[in-house]
């Protein structure tokens, strides 16, 4: 591990901490690493309430600041559920995470923490992540009769439907997004490092006899 | 505001019903656009179901699309009445990822500038709560003061709001010695002249007393649970500041105080806030005296464009600059949670990067989401006119809070 020169917040040593967090949450956790200074601690879907009572309760992690979902799609458990912790008496912060797919729930924390009330509905609108037992789990940040989850990488950035005000109606109207011109994704990599275009034309050169 | 009645009230004795009233989303005391729907009793309030997300563009998925330099604007729009401060998490979450120095003139620059916009954004705050609660003359003149930092904006990054200033490694350009200099003169003179007269109609005014004392107090215990940061959580009496327990660039450098409150009420909020403005005051006053001569930005090339003038007539530069424009930089695969004290609270960045030269996934902690959230428990029990000083105090801003 390499010096650290950067000057992003400094908080308590991650010192032993790691190794201490591991055994106390036994087979609770799955997996435990540090990077980049980060504690990440994979813990069980199922036993989530229980590792982070645990953590709130006996090792001081107070405050829940945040919960954010990712998405993996190659994965079989698609989603990752990531809860930062913050401890004010310790100083420290740690990362917990679980993964779930869409008809996995994963148990609320709102047992916890009230905060978690909101941030579980994020997740939820923006992912799809079912959190059981959040008994007011309706979408937060999205439009009114929204379908779909828009943060998954297959939702398109674009969306399926733009709004306009209508004349005629005297109202919003919602229609199928029409795009003036193709929607267009530049990834700006080198082309001597790996990046795949396929140029029109190029699918014949690929045993297109057929 | 549209009122409807739950069930029609009939003549005689018959006792009303709740009131269920709709709040927003387009009331000038929402701050934006929030849509509350409160449940009335009389002018009790009952409940309250916030209703946010009317400004939500998708910043996050945008920036996934984005290469991290092109990304940077976005924060500047998410909490627009304090744009260095949103910056200022993910420059240091790239930095974080990267393992970056950043030259000391640069940390220097950056905390100057966000005490600066810490002080433009309580002027915003402090004067919408005091005309959210009947008035009007402060608001005109603490705008003064928000006026002189949006010039000091101007002048160093070309941009009086959307400066995007803060870069991966530093900052864009290095600031005149004249306009330091005539910061250190407004910190003297004007500042505290403005700024103390304007609080002299405040502070010990009745009618704000009467307005902001013992409305929404909120324990220690509901404070922490409930995610509170920032003037908020300083107001129940936690002495929690970001700049000062986990401190980031020179701010372990500073001497400064935290303003702690006593009685976890709006008036307290407003006035951590008051003191805030002066210790942000204090903190540039030693950035200014301090601060070392030398590079603005990281010299590692593979990060930081080279100057124009080099790029003129070195090829390697040149290089380096047409690729840092288009492709842009690669970020180890990884994943950081860095949340700086932004003049809100405590405002983060969760950054997941696969590698490549833009940010896998990007999850923006907002300060008022969490405080928002807890309009419902502070709100029950006060009066319907009560709910525009709360929501002053919590310093909401809806770019931020709905992304």
């Amino acid at each position: 591990m390499s010096a650290v020169v950067h000057s992003a917040p400094r908080y308590a040593s991650n010192e032993g901490v790691l190794d201490a967090l591991s055994v106390a949450l036994g087979d609770l956790a799955v997996s435990a690493r540090e990077e980049h200074g980060e504690i990440v601690i994979t813990v069980r879907r199922e036993k989530v309430e229980d590792a982070l009572r645990l953590l709130r309760d006996e090792h001081e992690y107070q405050q829940l600041m945040e919960i954010a979902g990712v998405d993996y799609p190659q994965r079989a458990e698609r989603f990752d559920v990531v809860y930062m912790l913050l401890s004010l008496t310790r100083n420290h912060r740690i990362m917990v995470k679980v993964t779930a797919a869409e008809n996995t729930p994963v148990p609320t924390v709102t047992t916890l923490w009230p905060v978690a009330g909101w941030l579980e509905r994020e997740v939820f609108d923006l992912y799809g992540v079912i959190f059981a037992g959040n008994e007011d789990l309706r979408r937060i940040l999205t439009d009114y009769g929204f379908e779909g989850h828009p943060f998954r990488k297959d939702f398109p950035l674009t969306g399926y439907v733009e709004l306009r005000y209508s004349e005629e109606d005297k109202r919003v109207v919602y229609e199928p997004v029409r795009l003036a011109q193709d929607f267009r994704s530049f990834d700006f990599m080198s082309p001597w490092e790996g990046a795949e275009y396929v140029l029109p034309g190029d699918e014949k050169a690929e045993g297109g006899e057929g | 505001m549209s009122m409807q009645l739950e069930q029609s009230p009939t003549t005689g004795d018959e006792v009303i019903t709740n009131y269920t009233i709709n709040f927003g989303p387009q009331h000038p005391a929402a701050h934006g656009v929030l849509r509350m729907v409160m449940e009335l009793d009389g002018e009790i309030i009952e409940r309250v179901d916030p209703h946010v997300g009317l400004l939500h563009r998708g910043t996050e998925k945008l920036i996934e699309y984005k290469t991290y330099l092109q990304a940077l604007p976005y924060f500047d729009r998410l909490d627009y009445c304090s744009p260095l401060g949103m910056e200022y998490s993910y420059v240091l979450a790239i930095e974080k990822l990267l393992n970056l120095e950043v030259p000391l003139r640069a940390q220097y620059l950056r905390v100057l500038f966000a005490e600066l916009t810490r002080i433009c954004n309580h002027m915003l705050n402090m004067g919408s709560h005091v005309m959210d609660v009947g008035a009007m003359t402060p608001n005109l003149w603490l705008f003064e003061i928000r006026e002189d930092c949006l010039n000091f904006f101007e002048r160093a990054a070309g941009a009086r709001m959307h400066m995007a200033w803060y870069r991966p490694g530093g900052v864009h350009q290095d600031v005149p010695l004249k306009l330091l200099t005539d910061i250190a003169d407004w910190l003297d003179t004007r500042l505290p002249r403005l700024f103390d007269d304007a609080m002299s109609l405040v502070i010990d005014n009745r009618i704000f007393k009467q307005r902001n004392v013992d409305i929404a107090v909120v324990g220690r215990d509901d404070a922490i649970a409930w995610g509170f940061s920032g003037p908020m959580i300083r107001a129940a009496g936690i002495p929690w500041d970001i700049r000062k327990s986990q401190p980031y660039d020179v701010y372990d450098r500073m001497d400064f105080e935290i303003p702690v409150g006593t009685a976890s009420d709006c008036y307290d909020r407003f006035m951590v806030r008051v003191e805030e403005v002066r210790q942000s005051a204090k903190i540039m006053k030693q950035c200014l005296a301090e601060m070392p001569d030398g590079p603005i930005a990281s010299t590692d090339r593979k990060v930081v464009p080279p100057k124009r003038g080099e790029m003129k007539q070195s090829m390697e530069a040149l290089i380096h600059h047409f690729k840092l424009y288009t492709e842009g930089f690669h970020v180890p695969a990884g994943e950081v949670y860095v949340a700086t004290e932004s003049p809100k609270g405590e405002f983060g960045v969760y950054l997941v990067s696969d590698g490549s030269n833009k940010p896998y996934r990007c999850k923006i902690r907002p300060t008022a989401f969490s405080h928002l959230q807890a309009m419902d428990m502070m709100c029950k029990g006060h009066m319907l006119p009560d709910a525009t000083a709360i929501l002053g105090a919590i310093d909401v801003v809806f770019g931020e809070c709905d992304r």
